[in-house]
């Protein structure tokens, strides 16, 4: 079982959580080359080892995180609020 | 390597079975292959069969990092089907099917395929409509057995479902296929690794792969943990860990995220399911068929969250407990006998690659998301094409890392770009 320190709710059970993907990706310009949405929509580095991904705190929260786990021992390095560019991009775009 | 027959049965049965010989060699490594395939699963070994076979290949070796068969092979829940409806697919997969009804005979191993049905559990009248539709589309594109059963036939064929009215999703009817079900999954990697080697195919276990060397566009060899080995072409086969190999080839990133997927099986019981049972409703995913022991074999969704180790958590548990509950409440006193995960590609489609890498003699197969079982005899058919002549067949000419770039994603399932997604 893998406990999720959750900055606002505190360690909870990780079934609380969803699990959203890599969050290591930056997404390109709105007006970027196709082959640079192409690689931040399609690949992925899938690291096997230490990753920085998000997750959803769905059953608690609903805050978005940033965890950095190891994927191969599920060992939680560090789990802060999701990237606050996700925050600058919806505050642009509002 | 004594071959397999009536007699041979016989007679080693009334000589005190002594005259058997081990079924294939433990050959120490070459210096040098033509072709080297990197992962010993059924994929790696089917392959390897049909390169020889079917191309005349002479050098081969297959590399494996533990046990033929240790992988995924030995993880699944041994589900042969050809249900599939996206161009592409449809084709691949009925000609694995083909295959797989003629593989017995073809490796002279009993592989047990069991062609006992694959009965999809069909819930509202919408699903009935849109099963309808798939099932229709097989009949029209080459796979003949696709049927849709009303409740009353399906109650007379497998009598001991929740048929309850009042269940929370009540059943309404079945999209069948009668040519699918199941094989003994040991036997299929044995049954593969011992017609190879009979060919002379190299099957080397313990040998796990470290580095990759490259001169500019091509490997040159392969740096492993019993030496280095120079290579005409190289295949990879080692879903669940392709991108470990992609990475040690310098390649960059893949379409693919590992996540690993649990299947469990009980204590052994009498003949109680005769068919493939599938549930998938309402956020629940669950397929259920009978070994030929007894026990009863069944799974569910992914962990829900990339991983690469090998080991389910508990949630899932629940969730599949739950979901036998709620389809076959006659499970409910079945003690399980054990559990256990596998690592597998999931694709960005849910689609798989067989074809050509950005490197000249580099061959990839990988990304099968949960159906790597069922392909084996077609994917090593087409694999093997692949790496012999150098250019992808018209049958696997869409599952190539580019189709993205194209526009194309065959998405059977249509979740989009989320590899988690497309159980």
């Amino acid at each position: 079982m893998i406990w999720i320190t959750c900055p606002f709710c505190g360690p909870r059970d990780h079934a609380e959580f969803s699990y959203g993907g890599d969050g290591s990706i930056q997404y390109p310009a709105l007006d970027a080359p196709v082959q640079d949405w192409h690689d931040a929509v399609f690949l992925r580095a899938n690291i096997c080892g230490v990753q920085t991904e998000t997750w959803q705190h769905v059953h608690g929260c609903r805050m978005w995180l940033k965890v950095v786990r190891d994927t191969m021992t599920h060992e939680i390095h560090s789990v802060t609020p999701a990237h606050p560019g996700l925050a600058a991009v919806l505050e642009a775009e509002a | 390597m004594t071959r397999f027959s009536a007699w041979n049965v016989l007679w080693q049965g009334i000589t005190g079975q002594k005259g058997w010989t081990r079924q294939w060699r433990d050959p120490e490594p070459k210096s040098h292959y033509d072709v080297i395939l990197v992962g010993g699963g059924l994929h790696g070994l089917a392959t390897a069969y049909y390169l020889s076979k079917n191309h005349g290949v002479r050098s081969i070796a297959v590399l494996e990092k533990g046990w033929i068969g240790g992988g995924n092979a030995g993880r699944n829940t041994t589900i042969v089907r050809s249900n599939y409806t996206r161009p592409g697919n449809r084709e691949f997969y009925e000609h694995s099917l083909t295959l797989w009804e003629e593989l017995s005979h073809e490796l002279n191993y009993n592989v047990m395929f069991s062609q006992r049905s694959h009965i999809a559990l069909l819930h509202s009248p919408g699903a009935i409509d849109a099963a309808a539709r798939g099932y229709n589309t097989m009949r029209l594109t080459g796979t003949p057995d696709a049927e849709i059963w009303d409740l009353d036939r399906l109650q007379q064929e497998v009598p001991h479902l929740n048929y309850a009215s009042g269940a929370r999703f009540p059943i309404m009817g079945a999209a069948v296929q009668k040519r699918a079900g199941t094989a003994r999954h040991d036997a299929v990697a044995w049954g593969y690794a011992r017609a190879a080697d009979t060919r002379g195919v190299d099957i080397i276990q313990n040998c796990a792969v470290t580095g990759v060397e490259r001169n500019g566009g091509r490997i040159t060899a392969l740096e492993t943990s019993r030496g280095r080995i120079t290579a005409g072409k190289v295949g990879f086969a080692v879903a669940g860990n392709t991108s470990r190999l992609w990475n040690m080839a310098g390649l960059g990133g893949l379409p693919i995220e590992s996540h690993k997927l649990q299947a469990f099986v009980s204590e052994p019981l009498k003949p109680l399911l005769d068919q493939v049972v599938v549930f998938g409703m309402g956020g629940a995913h669950f397929y259920i068929s009978q070994s030929d022991k007894g026990g009863m074999v069944f799974g569910g969704d992914l962990d829900w969250y990339k991983s690469y180790a090998q080991r389910g958590n508990l949630p899932i548990v629940q969730d599949v407990a739950e979901a036998a509950m709620s389809v076959m409440p006659c499970l409910g006193r079945v003690k399980l006998l054990r559990h256990w995960a596998g690592v597998v590609d999931m694709s960005m489609d849910g689609t798989h690659f067989i074809c050509k890498t950005p490197l000249d003699n580099l061959y990839l197969n990988a990304g099968w998301n949960y159906g790597g079982f069922k392909a084996t005899p077609a994917a090593g058919w087409w694999f093997a094409d692949l790496i012999a002549n150098g250019r992808p067949a018209p049958m696997i000419g869409n599952f190539d890392l580019k189709r993205f770039e194209r526009g194309l994603q065959i998405d059977e399932r249509g979740a989009g770009a989320d590899p988690k997604l497309h159980g």
